[in-house]
């Protein structure tokens, strides 16, 4: 008993944008931030609460800490890194409340964009990426750099995953993920500054049974399926969760399907594009889950994924889809259009019969009549 | 003529030996310490002396070292940090190329007050050959018995050990050198936790600069008290300044803080003034990434006061009109020498030894780079100045290590003070490939104070 009153320290309060939550003690600000959730909670490309040591090196999730502490009040004079600063009591953080961080973090994202390729149009991980949503919420438009992007060499890191150095942003998590789960990491980061890269040492395969989970953590295209390239646009397909009885891994995974056909198979993610953790354990899959049970019938399909992430991939409603039951005549104010444009409310055709249109209906007749009408 | 102590017996000849280092007076510090004094005491003594780090930051070192975690059972290490690699500075080298057995009397005198039993020299990876000088001075002292078990019969053990770099900047940042000498990829952590609670192994640790080691010779030789009474104000003792650029004289010197800039220029105790009667432009008082001054704020502050050669008076004015002591890396400029040039050559280091964990130092510094080659060659348009101050802005403060601001400062305190030549190179693309701007108007008596 004595030993559990220990372990369970009063929860310590922090202010974040102006909401506080009680936390743990050792909490991060940004966990306590994701408590919260919504536009409260910073971003994060290099964090992984699956990843042990993970964080601090992208530098978007940057906060501005008003208040140390309520025994230090103090300000903290730096923007601090959210995801590996612990919280204090009475910390007040400012988010997207602060103008300083909101500043400093366009400047990251404009950073981060310098030598991206920007190739999302042939990117499989485009819809599902990071930075694509980053840029997007957080970054300005247009750029100011005017050089040449720097580029690196391709290299083959085996048959089932594609290295991309050119979108890496270097957030090691692949490295962790490699410490991590598998038992010889043979890829890191050689060379150093800009021309820092992940490789393997020396051009070696990435042979183990749980590489595939790179793929799950890469937050940009860098790294992605081979058995998923080019077959589609990840928008295109359907989430569906699935599982079956692996001897090597927890076997719970999404399967994206278009038809019937299993196009890709990754580990279940969170709201956070994090892996999914079963009773404390995240879920991690293997490699023959991933790449080599590409059939519907390999799997025990539970039903459609509910995607919850900010982000495009989460607009395809499978879920809690509702037909509609009213008529279209009901809709429409009693009018049964022929011609099914557009049934939004404003717009003029609908309103129409088109027998009763002068003639036969151009579209510049049909300019003039909704003009005079204005 | 300002009081030697560390340099003092520089000049007898084969100082270097541990015989002639020994008759010199060598070795006292440690008997004394070990004899006389309490580890707390040394301590102690450390704060009476008001020693503050000669690596750059000048963070006083009695407090440093009672940072120190001391849990029981766990070891604790003192790391002397010798990667010293910032451009313009080479006042340690000179140290451990002379008179190693200074830094090595300096270690024990500090690992007994630490209460480290192993402690490590970690040095920059192109030093080769000072390495070997350090393992000689190393070895000589254990055969005479100030090395290895039961130093004097106190009962304290402590062993030396040099451990090279591979090149790299970065690795005096001190946990990318941590991480080096554990031997991985030389990343600066991500503090905290600090290293006097999480340092090497996850060990408590203490790693200070050459000099700041040193130091505990005289200190304990004289005793705190009166090492602080030389030097002035917070800046007590003596500093080694290695002069550099477009002097007479360039070299190390020993200054004790209470002379002028100006006096440390041009009189011939020390830099002996700037040849072929060029005169002075601009100056780096403290290696390559403290703010660069022009002529007319760098000899007197922004108040009107005559600046010295200390921590105060040089960080006067903030970075506004001042700059900082840091390590001690004094570069020259004369009106023959391009600002922008020198600026570029600034980014170009910085570019190459930013070890790319985080993004803004990773990518920002590359950008710098570049925009400064096209303002150097004449390609560079007037946005391209706010430009480059607006990169300078985003990646200082924002980065995971101090690598990210030595970066932005020089660049920063470029424009700041040298924005005319930057919009000469904007607005005479071609005649800036002929000739320098000059030195215009950065040695004019400043005539109203400067916000």
């Amino acid at each position: 008993m004595a030993d559990e009153i220990k372990k369970a320290p009063a929860p310590l309060k922090v202010t974040i944008d102006n909401i506080t939550v009680e936390v743990p003690a050792g909490t991060t600000i940004l966990n306590a931030a994701r408590q919260i959730g919504g536009d409260v909670t910073p971003p994060a490309m290099c964090y992984y609460s699956k990843l042990e040591g993970s964080g601090g090196k992208c530098r978007t999730c940057l906060v501005e800490v008003a208040a140390g502490s309520a025994a230090d009040p103090r300000p903290m004079p730096k923007l601090v890194a959210s995801c590996r600063t612990t919280v204090m009591d009475g910390m007040v953080v400012k988010n997207i409340t602060s103008e300083r961080v909101q500043e400093a973090r366009a400047g990251v994202v404009e950073f981060l964009l310098l030598n991206h390729p920007l190739d999302c149009p042939v990117c499989d991980q485009a819809g599902e990426c990071h930075l694509q949503d980053l840029g997007y919420e957080h970054g300005k438009e247009g750029t100011r750099y005017q050089f040449d992007r720097r580029t690196f060499e391709k290299e083959d890191i085996g048959p089932t995953i594609q290295l991309h150095m050119n979108r890496c942003i270097l957030c090691y998590r692949c490295t962790y993920v490699a410490d991590q789960l598998t038992d010889n990491r043979v890829h890191g980061v050689l060379d150093r500054g800009d021309h820092a890269n992940i490789s393997t040492h020396i051009s070696k395969a990435i042979d183990n049974n749980f590489s595939g989970n790179m793929i799950d953590v890469c937050p940009v295209g860098a790294l992605t399926d081979k058995t998923f390239r080019f077959k589609n646009r990840v928008w295109f397909t359907k989430p569906v969760d699935a599982h079956r009885d692996c001897p090597d891994c927890c076997g719970k995974v999404t399967l994206w399907q278009r038809g019937d056909e299993v196009l890709r198979v990754t580990a279940r993610k969170d709201e956070w594009g994090e892996v999914q953790s079963y009773e404390g354990k995240p879920g991690w899959i293997c490699n023959t889950c991933r790449f080599e049970k590409k059939a519907a019938t390999d799997w025990v399909i539970e039903g459609p994924t509910s995607i919850n992430r900010h982000s495009v991939i989460s607009q395809g409603h499978y879920l809690g889809l509702q037909k509609p039951k009213e008529t279209i005549q009901e809709v429409m104010g009693g009018l049964n259009p022929r011609l099914l444009m557009d049934i939004h409310d404003v717009s003029e055709v609908n309103k129409l019969e088109l027998s009763q249109l002068p003639g036969a209906a151009t579209s510049a007749n049909y300019k003039n009549e909704s003009t005079k009408s204005e | 003529m300002g009081r030697k102590l560390l340099l003092e017996k520089a000049h007898v000849e084969n100082i270097r030996s541990y015989e002639v280092y020994r008759k010199e007076g060598g070795y006292r510090s440690v008997e004394k310490a070990l004899k006389t004094l309490s580890p707390d005491q040394v301590t102690e003594e450390v704060k009476k002396s008001g020693l503050r780090g000669r690596g750059g930051a000048g963070f006083p070192t009695g407090m440093k070292w009672s940072f120190l975690a001391k849990p029981e059972g766990v070891p604790r290490y003192l790391v002397v940090n010798a990667d010293e690699s910032e451009p313009g500075t080479f006042k340690d080298r000179y140290l451990m190329e002379f008179i190693p057995h200074l830094l090595i009397e300096g270690m024990i005198t500090s690992s007994y007050a630490l209460g480290s039993n192993r402690s490590y020299i970690y040095i920059r990876g192109e030093y080769a050959w000072i390495t070997h000088i350090l393992e000689q001075a190393i070895e000589e002292a254990r055969q005479h018995g100030w090395l290895g078990k039961n130093i004097l019969g106190s009962g304290f053990d402590c062993d030396i050990y040099v451990q090279r770099g591979a090149g790299a900047y970065i690795c005096g940042e001190e946990t990318a050198l941590l991480e080096s000498l554990e031997g991985k990829r030389g990343n600066p952590r991500i503090k905290p936790p600090f290293p006097a609670v999480k340092g090497l192994w996850g060990c408590p640790t203490v790693v200070n600069n050459v000099e700041t080691v040193a130091a505990l010779v005289p200190i304990i030789n004289e005793g705190g008290e009166e090492y602080a009474k030389i030097g002035v104000g917070k800046s007590t003792g003596t500093k080694l300044i290695s002069a550099c650029g477009n002097i007479n004289k360039p070299g190390v010197y020993e200054i004790d803080m209470t002379i002028s800039v100006e006096e440390f220029i041009y009189s011939d105790e020390y830099c002996g003034g700037i040849p072929q009667g060029k005169k002075l432009k601009a100056c780096i008082p403290g290696g390559s990434s403290v703010p660069i001054l022009p002529a007319n704020l760098l000899l007197k502050t922004a108040k009107g006061e005559t600046r010295m050669m200390n921590y105060e008076s040089l960080a006067d004015g903030g970075f506004a009109s001042g700059s900082m002591m840091g390590s001690g890396g004094f570069i020259v400029i004369d009106d023959s020498q391009c600002v922008v040039r020198h600026t570029y050559t600034l980014a170009r280091f910085y570019r190459h030894e930013s070890c790319g964990q985080c993004s803004p130092c990773r990518e920002g510094t590359g950008w710098m780079e570049k925009i400064l080659w096209n303002l150097e060659t004449g390609k560079g348009c007037s946005s391209d100045i706010d430009l480059l101050w607006d990169i300078q802005r985003k990646i200082e403060g924002n980065t995971i290590c101090p690598l990210g601001d030595a970066a932005a400062w020089p660049v920063a305190a470029a424009i700041r003070h040298f924005r005319d030549e930057f919009e000469w190179h904007v607005t005479h693309p071609e005649e800036a490939q002929k000739r320098n701007f000059g030195l215009a108007h950065y040695a004019d008596p400043l005539t109203a104070p400067v916000a």
